[in-house]
């Protein structure tokens, strides 16, 4: 898809991912078991991360957000596409060469309760990357693992203490210290807040961001909160059902979201003022996202979407490609400046209501 | 069984007052205050929040409107909660097993793990019905048909046959609401009803709550750390932290100029899709505090930028500061100030 090549970065992004896709096989029988289909949690995904940006991938619970996290750190085994690390395959690498990618590229996790082990000290677990890497000599790892728990705000001495004598969000602040601890350029945040209470959610964000300046990091923001990826990302790609259907840098997106199911998402987000609350009207979307293992044929959201034609959404698939500068959409019905204004129940029963000769007045 | 309460309800009289409520847990290490003298009541029809992060007591406290805390064998309950004009924690369990589910229910957070899965639905909305109202299986399975269409289940009557694991996540939700409102209940209890749900799920869900609370003219106390979902949805806000109530009052008045400095770190600590972003988001410093070891004073004098000596001595008293407003902050009248001026 050369729709989304990057021209904007003149030394090219930092990661790219060309048609990525991730099939999840569903098999039937024991012994002889026979694929008789697919979830496609990731089905023929293209853009950039550029470098020092912060990337936020938005979308419902199973729209393949968090695979396709996992896809591009080679977690998942890529059933097609490429996913290119400054300019480089990484879905050819084996072995060693992949492993000294990998120095290059870490993720944090959603969970601070399951993604620490919980028999490791700090100390193992933060210098666990060191020894894998063989990146400094013994004597040395102690003190640079002291010098990454002061980075992230954990108490130095605390180094031979376990993970169960802290609280969530000072385990959130262990898990971003080992994956600092191999110096990498790019990381992926996985839902990295969403387990945390709610005063402690802003001091993780301002860590990152603080981390991001400080060292130079390229982040991907996976969350399904839309507040917080506004505040913390460059750009926002929006995923539904394996695929991007928007994408766009920050303001332009939470402005002029140009996307049907964007504007539904922005919409149903609840603002902290009753006063905003109430003037606001949601557009409901009827029904719920439709399984991942046999999406709806054309655009996935044509089943939701209130602007959907039929004869067209229902048929063909649309393609992302750029509808305004540096502003991608994937929509039929978006040409040039014109797109779908989706509206909510309340505002459509409203206007109808204001022109009583409507056209529903009988036979002319 | 069938149980008339023989109350009714005298025109200005609260649904609910809970006064003092304190539980405590036993635990290796020591004696764990999750609830620590919470006194709020609730008006019929009334549309009540309840604020707080995790461990701050908010679902205890629903678990003991409910009856539910004193099963629990390491608990010790004080207090009371007068229902209806009836002390629950008075009553015995036979009685109070009249109450719940009937004239209270609730809604729980995960639908996964609050419906059984090895029971049809059918099983398990007839069960309430025949239990509280002394309906007929078949009455009550033609009522639960009646129950499903409401809360828009399509085709209810081939999925009332149905098992859970077939539903998705928020028609499981829709279902457990049509569970909760089966027997005209006169308290709702939402206890963080929308937290595993998507925010397009989490409109309709929430929509459909209130529609049902007002189609029975029932109260709801929605319990819930997201600010955002209280915000649209109550009149009222209670705010609580390490056990106890620090702040409430009517929600506009609440949320625009907020009495207790917990609420106002809060509230500046969320990112809001309204305003302009901000270049750092002002967290509240430090950690909730270890329930099993709290301060003698205020406790969240720790986090607190208000903070004076006076405020470690005592824990302070929720005490009114304008119209219809409590807060637990001796530095409460500052903040009036500020608001004001």
């Amino acid at each position: 898809m050369s729709a989304v090549v990057d021209t904007v970065t003149p030394e090219g992004p930092l990661v790219s991912i060309r048609d990525l896709k991730v099939h999840f096989p569903i098999t039937s029988g024991i012994v002889f078991q026979a694929k008789v289909g697919a979830v496609r949690a990731v089905d023929g995904l293209s853009f950039d991360i550029r470098r020092g940006e912060t990337l936020g991938l938005v979308g419902e619970s199973g729209c393949g957000k968090s695979t396709t996290g996992r896809a591009i750190l080679r977690l998942e085994k890529l059933t097609g596409g490429q996913v290119l690390y400054e300019g480089s395959d990484l879905a050819r690498l084996r072995g060693k060469a992949l492993r000294r990618q990998r120095r290059r590229m870490q993720m944090i996790f959603q969970d601070p309760y399951a993604s620490l082990n919980s028999r490791m000290t700090l100390g193992h677990i933060v210098g666990e990357p060191l020894l894998v890497h063989n990146l400094r000599r013994r004597e040395e790892r102690v003190d640079r693992v002291r010098e990454l728990l002061n980075l992230v705000g954990i108490n130095p001495n605390t180094i031979n203490r376990y993970p169960h004598e802290f609280s969530g969000g000072q385990r959130q602040r262990i898990g971003i210290a080992r994956a600092l601890a191999v110096e990498p350029n790019f990381i992926v945040c996985d839902e990295p807040i969403s387990a945390l209470d709610v005063s402690i959610r802003a001091q993780i964000i301002n860590l990152l961001q603080e981390l991001q300046q400080r060292l130079g990091l390229t982040y991907l923001f996976i969350a399904h909160d839309l507040s917080v990826v506004r505040h913390i990302s460059d750009r926002v790609a929006v995923m539904y059902l394996g695929r991007v259907v928007e994408l766009a840098p920050n303001a332009e997106l939470y402005e002029t979201p140009m996307h049907p199911y964007t504007q539904a998402l922005l919409s149903a987000v609840p603002i902290p003022d009753p006063v905003v609350e109430e003037r606001r009207r949601a557009i409901v979307l009827t029904g719920d996202v439709p399984s991942p293992a046999s999406p709806p044929s054309g655009c996935h959201f044509h089943t939701r979407c209130p602007a959907a034609q039929d004869g067209l959404c229902d048929i063909e698939d649309p393609v992302l490609r750029q509808v305004r500068p540096d502003h991608y959409a994937a929509c039929h019905l978006i040409h040039d400046e014109d797109y779908p204004h989706i509206r909510s129940a309340e505002d459509v029963a409203s206007s109808t209501q204001t022109r009583p000769n409507g056209n529903g007045g009988g036979p002319a | 069984m069938a149980f008339d309460t023989g109350v009714s309800l005298q025109p200005g009289d609260n649904l609910l007052n809970v006064t003092d409520l304190a539980v405590t847990f036993d635990s290796q290490e020591g004696q764990v205050r999750a609830v620590g003298g919470v006194s709020f009541s609730v008006r019929p029809g009334e549309m009540v929040g309840l604020v707080g992060e995790s461990g701050c007591g908010k679902s205890i406290s629903a678990l003991a409107i409910l009856g539910l805390v004193r099963m629990m064998n390491n608990a010790t309950i004080s207090g009371s909660i007068e229902f209806l004009g009836r002390d629950l924690l008075a009553l015995p369990e036979n009685e109070v097993r009249g109450v719940r589910g009937r004239d209270i229910s609730m809604i729980f957070q995960d639908p996964v793990t609050s419906l059984n899965p090895v029971l049809s639905i059918e099983r398990q909305m007839t069960e309430g019905l025949e239990e509280h109202l002394g309906l007929s299986h078949a009455d009550a399975v033609k009522r639960s048909i009646e129950l499903l269409e409401m809360v828009g289940i399509p085709k209810a009557a081939e999925r009332i046959h149905d098992y859970p694991h077939q539903f998705s996540g928020g028609m499981r939700q829709r279902v457990m609401i049509a569970i909760a409102v089966s027997c005209n209940p006169k308290l709702l209890l939402a206890d963080e009803p929308t937290t595993a749900l998507d925010v397009t799920i989490q409109a309709q869900i929430l929509r459909l709550m209130k529609q049902m609370a007002l189609d029975y003219s029932a109260a709801i106390i929605l319990i819930t750390h997201d600010l955002g979902v209280v915000a649209g949805m109550t009149e009222r806000i209670l705010v609580m932290y390490a056990g106890r109530i620090v702040e409430s009052g009517p929600a506009k008045a609440l949320f625009a100029h907020p009495h207790h400095p917990y609420t106002v770190g809060l509230l500046r600590s969320v990112p809001r899709l309204d305003e302009p972003r901000a270049e750092t988001l002002q967290s509240i410093d430090g950690l909730p505090p270890d329930l099993a070891h709290l301060p003698p004073g205020c406790a969240f004098a720790p986090r607190c930028a208000l903070q004076t000596r006076a405020c470690w001595e005592a824990p302070p008293a929720l005490a009114p500061t304008t119209d219809g407003r409590l807060s637990a902050c001796i530095h409460a009248a500052g903040l009036v100030e500020r608001a004001t001026a």
